[in-house]
């Protein structure tokens, strides 16, 4: 569906995307994810034709954005990290626009501008001015704008950044339903968000890809050791003691909450710490005494990505790179770097 | 296209820049008839029109300041690079839409030779045609103020920009009377034009090599011309800013002459900026 081949931005002496290369399939929701300055927006911007490249290449559906723009962008809907409105019109107003734009006109420009106004929920201020609208609500006319013409990709930058938690939730929803009929590419920094919506995610850090897989696979590649938070009632020696039969707990490191109580936090292998709840479960349980809450800490993508983008600051070729990054994917469980800075 | 007009008609109408524009274009030419045709009951309307001529200093600039510098500011123009809509499009409905804008009170100035001749006799014919001359270099104009509007995300910026560059062209025939005619200061004139121009490439471009050839190749041509025949400078730049005014061209309309090379000369100018708005879009993709 999209091609991206040897993508190099320069804006003078900064390069923004460095070499980067991947394969987008039709009909998947995907995750762009980078730290800021990463080079998502410059990367979605060349994508779209907004910005040029210094290298590379880019394919919609086998055409070239460059070469062949009309037929290119006709397949793509894009909402820029800034939503692109005119203030002083009404959204039924500004989609009209746009679909003539797009090449819409009469009967079915009214259906569409009707239907996405429908999927994106906002008939309710369609005669509104733009300018008075809700923060969520210019988001969705974004959105709306970029349905319109029922291209096959629709590309969005960053579309949950200053919007409340509600809000927040509605917009993933929406994307989440979008994801049904389009392939859908949407960009953030907030890791849970891409981890609940995507089949699959990229990162990019430094203008460069350093993974591209599904969530899952890529929490099952890089897992972080397990953890076990329990919190007691009861003195620190009480927990060792306690605990202190129980195998495969490589270390506790105890900590005393201003309510009184006292939280572990026991480091164990990852592969058996289900049978490692279990024993702390009997253990408390043999001696009478009351486990108040356990927790068992797993990783998560913010383990891969704080993992990911390190391992890539301090490589310097390519080769080294994707070296590893396969070493890491094998060796899976790793140091507890990752698990300390959730 | 269609839309780009269409859409931008609506935004000049639901803002007051098009009201503004056309009630100062109706008042000036207004006050002008008043003083003219009937308190000094001269039956040539073509008068009026060169005295509303200096209105354009002001409103052309008021029209046409946030044309794109609002969408840059406001990064709605990244829709626009997003919509399979070419940039000559863009920029050409953007132009039609200040065309259009500009009809308006222009239609109804139309009315007032009728109006007259019902009270005297009006010679049609060149009030008709300075009409149409009055609406060519408006639309030249507009074009410059277009493109000075696409170099800048800051309205009062173009605006500001816009009214010095038409008041200059304004007064560019008395100022030039005041230029030194011989053929130095002549060449030292066009040197400066040179360093401007290389200077202008090279923003445009962002290439030195480019800017600093061009510059070079300009200077050369020069200094020989000036080495081998010095005469040629003479009185260059007072002939040179004479021709380029806008509004010198318009009064031979109001002497009663259809001057076809300034119809030509204005067709020219906006076609040239059109293309240096075209550009000047094409090279923020390309910064």
């Amino acid at each position: 569906m999209i091609s991206v081949e040897h993508l190099t931005k320069c804006y003078g002496d900064f390069t923004a995307v460095k070499d980067l290369s991947f394969e987008i399939d039709e009909g998947h929701v995907y995750g762009f994810l980078g730290p800021n300055g990463a080079g998502k927006t410059t990367t979605m911007n060349i994508m779209t034709g907004c910005l040029s490249a210094t290298k590379g290449r880019v394919r919609i559906d086998g055409h070239d954005i460059f070469e062949e723009p009309n037929q290119a962008k006709k397949l793509i809907g894009y909402l820029p990290e800034q939503p692109p409105l005119y203030m002083t019109e009404t959204p039924a107003e500004y989609l009209q626009f746009v679909g003539e734009a797009k090449g819409l006109r009469g009967a079915a420009l009214r259906r569409q501008v009707a239907d996405v106004m429908e999927q994106t929920k906002i008939e309710e201020v369609r005669n509104r001015r733009i300018s008075a609208l809700s923060k969520g609500y210019k988001q969705r006319v974004g959105i709306a704008q970029a349905l319109l013409g029922n291209p096959k990709v629709i590309i969005l930058d960053e579309p949950t950044v200053g919007l409340d938690p509600i809000q927040i939730i509605e917009i993933r929803t929406l994307i989440r339903e979008l994801g049904k009929t389009h392939t859908v590419i949407f960009s953030s920094h907030i890791l849970s968000e891409v981890q609940t919506i995507c089949d699959q995610i990229l990162i990019i850090a430094k203008g460069k890809l350093i993974a591209f897989d599904g969530p899952q696979k890529l929490e099952r590649q890089l897992l972080a050791p397990g953890e076990i938070v329990i919190t007691a009632d009861m003195a620190e020696e009480k927990i060792k003691e306690i605990l202190a039969e129980t195998e495969h707990i490589a270390e506790i490191a105890v900590e005393t909450k201003d309510t009184g109580l006292t939280v572990a936090h026991l480091r164990t292998d990852h592969d058996r710490i289900y049978e490692v709840s279990g024993s702390i479960f009997s253990a408390f349980a043999a001696k009478g005494e009351i486990l108040l809450e356990m927790t068992l800490k797993k990783a998560n993508l913010e383990d891969v990505f704080i993992e990911l983008t390190e391992s890539n600051m301090d490589t310097e070729t390519e080769g080294e790179r994707t070296e590893k990054v396969a070493e890491i994917t094998k060796k899976g469980p790793m140091t507890d770097k990752g698990a300390d800075e959730t | 296209m269609i839309a780009v007009l269409k859409h931008e008609l609506r935004l000049y109408f639901h803002s007051l820049t098009a009201y503004v524009f056309g009630a100062f274009l109706l008042a000036f030419v207004g006050i002008g008839s008043m003083l003219y045709n009937l308190q000094a009951a001269v039956s040539n309307f073509e008068y009026v029109l060169s005295f509303g001529c200096l209105v354009f200093v002001v409103i052309v600039p008021i029209l046409t300041m946030r044309v794109m510098a609002e969408e840059r500011k406001q990064k709605t123009d990244q829709l626009l690079y997003s919509l399979p809509i070419t940039t000559t499009q863009i920029v050409i409905g953007k132009y039609l839409s200040l065309l259009a804008v500009y009809l308006i009170p222009l239609c109804i100035i139309c009315l007032y030779p009728l109006i007259f001749s019902q009270f005297g006799d009006v010679y049609l014919l060149t009030s008709y045609g300075s009409i149409f001359a009055f609406f060519m270099m408006g639309a030249a104009l507009l074009a410059l103020g277009l493109f000075i509007s696409s170099l800048t995300d800051n309205q009062g910026f173009a605006a500001g920009i816009g009214i010095a560059v038409i008041l200059l062209n304004y007064y560019s025939v008395s100022l030039s009377e005041y230029l030194s005619s011989t053929s130095f200061g002549s060449v030292v004139a066009v040197c400066i034009i040179i360093f401007v121009l290389g200077a202008v490439v090279r923003y445009l471009t962002k290439s030195e090599k480019l800017a600093y050839g061009i510059g070079f190749i300009l200077l050369m041509v020069t200094a020989v011309t000036y080495y081998l025949k010095p005469e040629k400078f003479e009185g260059l730049l007072p002939n040179l800013m004479t021709k380029l005014s806008l509004f010198e061209r318009f009064y031979s309309f109001v002497n009663g002459v259809f001057d076809m090379t300034a119809i030509t000369y204005y067709v020219t100018v906006a076609a040239f900026f059109l293309f240096l708005s075209v550009q000047s879009l094409e090279k923020r993709r390309y910064h």
